[in-house]
């Protein structure tokens, strides 16, 4: 009896650790959420997202004449949007296209290759991404600092979760449905992309959103790829901005701190939104 | 079973089929029978007889996995099915599954119309409506489903997604309608809803039903074959079988002494 009530106690105490270390992992999280929103907020306003980036020279002035400091980071929404626009346009049909393969393939020893270095790509650091293109895009195409070489970089680091995802999503198909398609005499190349594919679409478009979720507050492959900067620039050929450049950028100047917050802030937001509607999508389009 | 193949009232001419999923284990062995037209043959034997593998065969489903090896022939109309365009033969042999698989990415619309979607033969909106709502009046799906026909994902009973499924099949209009279990995850209702569709449908195609459920073949079936171990143990009237087997082992299993 004694026995039983020493393990009742035994439990609780287990089940208030569990709590108190789940409040000590999240306190962490919670506050930087708290310190950007807090730091951040107030400066969300239109001309945040209608003007460009203060440089220095601006930041200066404003700091000697005791004027706020003016300016958006207009520039590095639209060269988000560009670059990361960009790269999924380059990475996603290809990812898609491979994920097949593999699900298709999966005990040919091609696949296990594939597989193999899909899962060596998923694992180098972004900033060899970035070496990469700049030595094959910035240096022998582009000729100097580009968005789109900042487009190759995350394209190849979105490659192999936009394969994986393809990949799960298509083997998650019951065979049936295949064989539902082929019994009525279609070619194999519309049972796949008829049948096949838009059965595994919510897994798809999941992965495809996370993907770009994950790539799209990448730092330093942007460095030596896309540089950054002072205007908004639509010529993919050119040194484009980017929302985690600006972030860079607004760091090693003491004047425009704050700007950090609210950057990071409108980051995390557009990251949430994807996330959530990644999860949506998945509920609202998941078959059975 | 006449052995000419010319007999206008034949529809498959299975001659000598053997079928291995692993080398030298084979799960059909050297069938011969004629299945003939516009009538119901039930298969049936107790489970892993090879009762699927040879529905499957018929419908050239084996070629999807490249370990399974076929040998022997099958004739349909002088023409050996393992010898023309895999597409053509599944266009005129139609296949229902033992699960129902809809497409769940199309409506129900689509999917009676997905054999003609999917092999790229375009239709006017007035035949399309049309062979839509004459197929799902066959299989008695029109009154329930007729408000419903262009949402997505809508939700259909088991027995519901099976007649959609034959709705599918029969749409296409095939020579040769292939059912492997095509009632056993199905209740009573909706079971004799589909045997009464398959009678009402032999007029119109040649039917093979792979059954577990005697009394189901009983009903419905004109020919029933009895397989054993991959072995065509018998293979006559429904009738002449269920009264008067020829073997043994077809007696036995009639009686439920095993299977
Ligand atoms: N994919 C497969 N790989 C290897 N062997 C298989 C495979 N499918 C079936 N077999 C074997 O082939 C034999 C016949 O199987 P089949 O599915 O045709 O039986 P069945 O008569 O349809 O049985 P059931 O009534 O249970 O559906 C069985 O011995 C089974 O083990
Ligand atoms: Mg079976």
């Amino acid at each position: 009896m004694n026995k039983m009530k020493y393990r009742r106690y035994k439990d609780k105490a287990f089940l208030y650790l569990m709590f108190l270390i789940t409040i000590i992992a999240i306190t962490p999280l919670a506050s930087i959420i708290f310190e950007l929103v807090a730091k951040g907020f107030n400066q969300l306003n239109i001309s945040f997202f209608t003007e460009v980036a203060p440089t220095t020279l601006d930041s200066m002035l404003a700091k000697s004449t005791g004027n706020p400091v003016k300016g958006g980071i207009a520039n590095g929404i639209v060269g988000t949007l560009q670059i990361v626009g960009i790269a999924s346009l380059m990475a996603i049909p290809l990812g898609v296209f491979v994920g097949i393969y593999l699900a298709e393939n999966s005990n040919k020893k091609f696949s296990t290759l594939v597989s193999f270095s899909t899962d060596l790509l998923a694992g180098i650091p972004s900033i060899v991404y970035g070496i990469i293109a700049y030595a094959w895009i910035v240096i022998k195409i582009t000729d100097g600092y580009s968005g789109f070489a900042g487009s190759v970089a995350l394209s190849i680091m979105m490659l192999p979760l936009v394969i994986r995802s393809t990949e799960e999503s298509i083997k998650m198909i019951p065979a049936s449905l295949k064989e539902a398609s082929l019994a009525l005499g279609t070619s194999y190349r519309k049972t796949i992309l008829r049948v096949i594919l838009p059965s595994a679409m919510s897994g798809l478009f999941t992965g495809i959103l996370l993907s770009i979720s994950r790539v799209i507050g990448e730092t330093a492959p942007l460095i030596l790829t896309a540089l950054g900067s002072q205007v908004i620039n639509l010529d993919i050929t050119k040194p484009t901005s980017a929302i985690p450049l600006l972030i860079w950028e607004f760091y090693n100047d003491p004047y425009l701190i704050n700007m950090i917050w609210s950057s990071s802030l409108f980051l995390m937001l557009l990251v949430l939104i994807f996330n959530i509607s990644a999860k949506q999508i998945s509920k609202r389009w998941a078959i059975q | 079973m006449g052995n000419t193949i010319n007999n206008n009232n034949i529809a498959l001419h299975i001659e000598d089929l053997s079928i291995a999923y692993t080398k030298d284990k084979y799960a059909v062995k050297g069938i011969n029978a004629d299945i003939y037209k516009n009538t119901i043959t039930a298969i049936m034997g107790p489970s892993g007889c090879g009762k699927s593998t040879l529905l499957r065969a018929i419908n050239r489903m084996h070629e999807l996995y490249p370990e399974i090896k076929v040998t022997g022939n099958i004739l349909m109309k002088d023409q050996n099915i393992f010898k023309i365009n895999a597409m053509e033969v599944r266009q005129k042999i139609g296949m229902v599954f033992q699960r129902p698989n809809p497409f769940p990415s199309m409506s129900i619309y689509e999917n009676v119309l997905a054999g003609y979607s999917l092999n790229g033969i375009k239709l006017k909106k007035e035949e399309k409506d049309r062979i839509v709502q004459e197929v799902l009046e066959d299989v008695g799906l029109w009154e329930e489903v007729k408000d419903t026909l262009h949402k997505k994902r809508t939700a259909l009973s088991g027995g519901q997604q099976q007649r959609l499924c034959i709705a599918r099949s029969i749409a296409m209009k095939p020579d040769i309608l292939l059912l492997d279990e095509p009632t056993s995850a199905l209740d009573p209702i909706s079971t004799s809803k589909i045997e009464e569709l398959l009678m009402k449908l032999k007029d119109k195609f040649t039917i093979v039903i792979v059954t577990h459920n005697m009394s189901q073949a009983a009903r419905i079936s004109e020919y029933s074959m009895f397989m054993y171990l991959g072995d065509l143990i018998e293979y006559d009237l429904t009738k002449k079988m269920f009264t008067n087997p020829n073997d043994k082992r077809t007696e036995q299993y009639l009686t439920g002494k095993f299977g």
